[in-house]
This record gives structure tokens, C-alpha cells and sequence, in this order.
């Protein structure tokens, strides 16, 4: 026992590395099934508080990631997009991350053509502007001074899916897909809390504890966290894609690693014995 | 098995690989997807902040519309943003302080007037919940453990006096507190991390090899 111990503390990480990645692939070659996906009560929130929207309101859709984080924030960009759109609410999509903008312009194009929406008419991308809260700050004065042309370069006037958008007022909720900052903590500080815009949120995991005291205090109506949180997402929307498809590798490689961390504690407390002698 | 025929997504694979190789060991290859990350995002930034910023508005409303009326005060911006440069002449970076100036000036402003709106008093009146739910034992419970949680681990954070006796013991059950949320908070980490290497091997598995069928 000792001898596997001492193995242990000795072990080159990059047998863990091709364990983990073994544990990733599999699953998604052979597609087993670990355990049933079951909404929590935050994703629950944010698709309830999308379904209470009223056909032909208006949403901002703030796609603040990009590709580093996409496995996670774009399957529930995708989600929270379709259900919008089955619902025929207008979607504006604005972006604080540079390269946030090819994804969001994806995003719209692909579920868009699903549902039979048109770019400028049921929705536009006003795309990047650099700036963070700033940017925030400016859109409650103007929206469309802050944003003069859309990703396209199309002058804002010329775009009907904006008539009569001035500023947050005409704004019913807004949808912060979120990689960190700029993002939901900013949106809430700067548009939530001096507007009283009603807000949902889809973030990164490693984020997610971050804002769930806004989630508790009513600042936010649901939560989305990583990939898990967009599978039960899917799951309420009764359309297992990506995330559904991502849970089963994602459950076996933490399982492999929380067994890890209790091996390798279990070896330094092995290591720790002889000196207390 | 169906191949993809796209050069972009074979680019994308070998970048990704290359990335990959470094888990084994640092390598050439390695090296040299990391540095054409660098410049390509720096270029890619560069563009994107011209034609999305400072052309449509700066520029543009500046000299752009000569049938339309002109918006002057954008001058002051140009000019702060043009002395920001002035950092790369020895005998006039001093210049590059005004702008400096008015960004320190500005941006804390915001960010301290948004903090206190958004989170100072939203969370204090977010945590002002009755400790007493007739008929509704498990909100009792969750709101005995959020105040006594929030109480408890701001003593800790009280240093003004000796952490000893009642002090002491409501510090260290903060400590608890703040070691669950620890454990919270990492175990959202390996999520994200795993989240993202499924992502990249779906790439590969999907994209690139056309081995996964959805």
C-alpha cells in the first residue's frame, strides 16, 4: 500500500491528462448515458421569465464571450435565441467582446433561418463597441448614438427591428450571455439597478457563484452556470442539443478528478505520517 | 467517418493540436501557434475597434457627412485619444498624462456608483429576509443560514479587535462558510475546464473528423 502511495506522489501528471481525455472522448464516440439532465429551479427562472415576455416585445441579447469560451456560452446563446424567437420576440444583440461578434452573428443566422426570421425586420446585431460599462452607461441616454451602424455597417435608421428603440425604456429584458468581464456583474451594476431593466443571465461556470447572490436578491431572474446549466436549458426546451450531448463526458472526467483530488490527499497524508514519529 | 473538406476547420485542428502538444511536453510547434494566436488577436482587435469605434463614432460625424451637421465636441476626444501616442516621444509623453487623467477620472466614478447601486444596497436589501416563515420550514432554514452565514463571515473579516471568545467562535463558523464556498466556487472551476476541453475534442470529433453523429 505504502509502495502504490509513494507511486503516486511520483506520478507523471501526463497519465492524468490522457486519463481525462479518455474520459472525454469516449463518451461522446460511444454516446452512453450516465444520468437523466434535470432542471434546477435558476434554469427553470430563465425560462419561465422568457416564456412571461409577450409576443413582439423587444430584448437585448449581449453576447459577451468569445471563442475561448464557447463550449460553454454558446449552446445556451443558441437556446436562449431559439426560444425567443419561437416566442416572435425582437432580439437586438450587442457584443463587449471583440471576438464575440462572428459567434453572435452565427448564433442569430443559424436559429434565425430555422424560424424564418429576417436580419434588420425580427432582429440585428449592433455588434462590437469598445468601451465596457461605458458602453452601458452611453446606451441608456442613446442607443443609437452609442451604436450608429449595425455588425454590417447599416446605419441604425435604416433598420426597422430599431424603430422607436431610444434607450432602455424600450428595452423588456435583457440576456446577458457572459464569459466574465464586461459582462452580467456589469450589466446588472450599471443597467439592472439604474434602469430596473429585468435581466436573465447565461455564464461560465467557473463565474457562476459570483452571481448568485443577484439571483437571490431578485436582480436576476435566472441563471444559466456552464455547460450544465445549458443542458438543463435544453432539456426545458424540450431540444437536447450540444450541452445534453457534452454532460455525460463532463460527469465521468469529474467524477475521475474528484477521485483524484481524494487520492492525492489520501498519498500526502501517507507522506505526512513518518515525520510525526 | 467523414472528413471535413474546409480549410479553415484543418487549420483550426492543427492550431488545436499544436495547443494540445504542450500537455506533453513545450515544444516548437507549440510555440508557434502561440505566438500567431498573439498577433493574429492583436491585428484582429486593432481593425475591429477602428471600424466598430472610432470610425462610426469619432470619425465618421467628424468629417464623414459633409451634407449633415457636424458633431465638434468629438475634437476633445480625438485629441485626448491622439496625445495618448505622444508615450512613444521622450520629450512629450508628459502629454499622455491629460488623457490618463480624465480616464482615472471617469471610469472609477462609474464603476463606484454602479457597485453601490447594484451591489452595496440591492445585496444589504437582499439579505433583510424574515428569519420566521409560518408553514414554510426549509425558507426558515435558508434564511437562518444566509444571515447567520453573512453575519459570521463578516466578523471574520472584523479585524479591529482580537479574534478570542464569542468573536472567535463567530469567525471561525465564517471560516466554514467561506470554505464551502470555496469548495463551490472550484468545483465550478473543473466544470468550466472540462467544459472547454469537451468542446474542443467535439470540434475535433465533429468538425474536423465527422465522427459524431447528432
Amino acid at each position: 500500500m505504502s509502495g502504490f502511495m509513494a507511486g503516486l506522489r511520483t506520478l507523471d501528471r501526463r497519465w492524468i491528462f490522457l486519463a481525462v481525455g479518455l474520459l472525454v472522448i469516449i463518451p461522446l464516440l460511444f454516446r452512453f448515458h450516465i444520468a437523466p439532465v434535470v432542471p434546477s429551479h435558476r434554469a427553470r427562472g430563465f425560462y419561465d421569465a422568457i416564456e412571461r415576455l409577450p409576443a413582439g416585445s423587444t430584448v437585448l441579447v449581449a453576447g459577451d464571450y468569445d471563442p475561448g469560451t464557447r463550449a460553454e456560452n454558446y449552446p445556451m446563446h443558441l437556446t436562449a435565441v431559439s426560444q425567443l424567437m419561437r416566442r416572435n420576440i425582437r432580439i437586438i444583440g450587442i457584443e463587449l467582446y471583440p471576438a464575440g461578434v462572428p459567434l453572435a452573428d452565427a448564433v442569430l443566422r443559424v436559429v434565425g433561418a430555422e424560424y424564418g426570421k429576417k436580419i434588420g425586420i425580427d432582429y440585428v446585431n449592433l455588434g462590437y463597441k469598445v468601451g465596457n460599462e461605458l458602453v452601458m452607461s452611453s446606451m441608456g441616454t442613446s442607443i443609437p448614438k452609442t451604436f450608429p451602424v449595425d455588425s454590417r455597417g447599416v446605419p441604425v435608421a435604416r433598420i426597422p427591428v430599431l424603430k422607436g428603440i431610444e434607450n432602455f425604456q424600450q428595452i423588456d429584458m435583457i440576456v446577458s450571455i457572459s464569459a466574465g468581464y464586461p459582462g452580467t456583474k456589469e450589466w446588472v451594476q450599471q443597467v439592472v439597478s439604474r434602469f430596473h431593466v429585468p435581466m436573465v443571465a447565461g455564464v461560465t461556470a467557473v463565474s457562476a457563484p459570483e452571481y448568485y447572490p443577484y439571483l437571490q436578491a431578485g436582480q436576476l431572474q435566472g441563471l444559466l452556470g456552464g455547460m450544465a446549466g445549458a443542458a438543463e436549458y435544453e432539456v426545458l426546451m424540450n431540444h437536447p442539443a450540444l450541452a445534453t450531448r457534452g454532460m455525460d463526458a463532463q460527469s465521468l472526467a469529474h467524477v475521475f478528478i474528484a477521485f483524484m483530488i481524494l487520492l492525492g490527499n489520501a498519498a500526502f497524508l501517507g507522506q505526512r505520517k513518518p515525520s510525526k514519529g | 467517418m467523414h472528413l471535413s473538406s474546409d480549410i479553415g476547420i484543418w487549420i483550426g485542428a492543427f492550431l488545436t493540436l499544436g495547443i494540445f502538444s504542450f500537455l506533453y511536453r513545450d515544444n516548437p510547434v507549440y510555440k508557434f501557434c502561440e505566438h500567431l494566436f498573439v498577433g493574429v488577436s492583436a491585428g484582429y482587435y486593432v481593425v475591429l475597434t477602428m471600424i466598430s469605434s472610432v470610425w462610426p463614432n469619432m470619425l465618421q460625424p467628424l468629417f464623414g457627412h459633409f451634407s449633415e451637421g457636424r458633431n465638434f465636441l468629438l475634437l476633445i476626444p480625438l485629441v485626448l485619444g491622439i496625445l495618448l501616442f505622444s508615450r512613444f516621444f521622450p520629450r512629450g509623453d508628459w502629454l499622455s498624462r491629460w488623457p490618463i487623467a480624465f480616464i482615472l477620472g471617469v471610469y472609477p466614478a462609474l464603476r463606484i456608483t454602479g457597485f453601490a447601486q447594484g451591489d452595496l444596497v440591492e445585496q444589504v436589501h437582499g439579505t433583510i429576509l424574515p428569519l420566521w416563515v409560518p408553514g414554510d420550514v426549509g425558507t426558515t432554514i435558508n434564511n437562518w443560514l444566509l444571515v447567520g452565514g453573512l453575519v459570521a463571515t463578516l466578523i471574520f473579516f472584523f479585524f479591529s479587535k482580537e479574534h478570542k471568545g464569542a468573536l472567535g467562535g463567530s469567525a471561525r463558523i465564517g471560516i466554514y462558510f467561506l470554505m464551502v464556498s470555496f469548495g463551490a466556487s472550484y468545483g465550478y472551476t473543473v466544470m468550466a475546464r472540462v467544459s472547454l476541453l469537451i468542446g474542443r475534442v467535439m470540434f475535433l470529433l465533429d468538425d474536423w473528423l465527422g465522427l459524431l453523429r447528432f
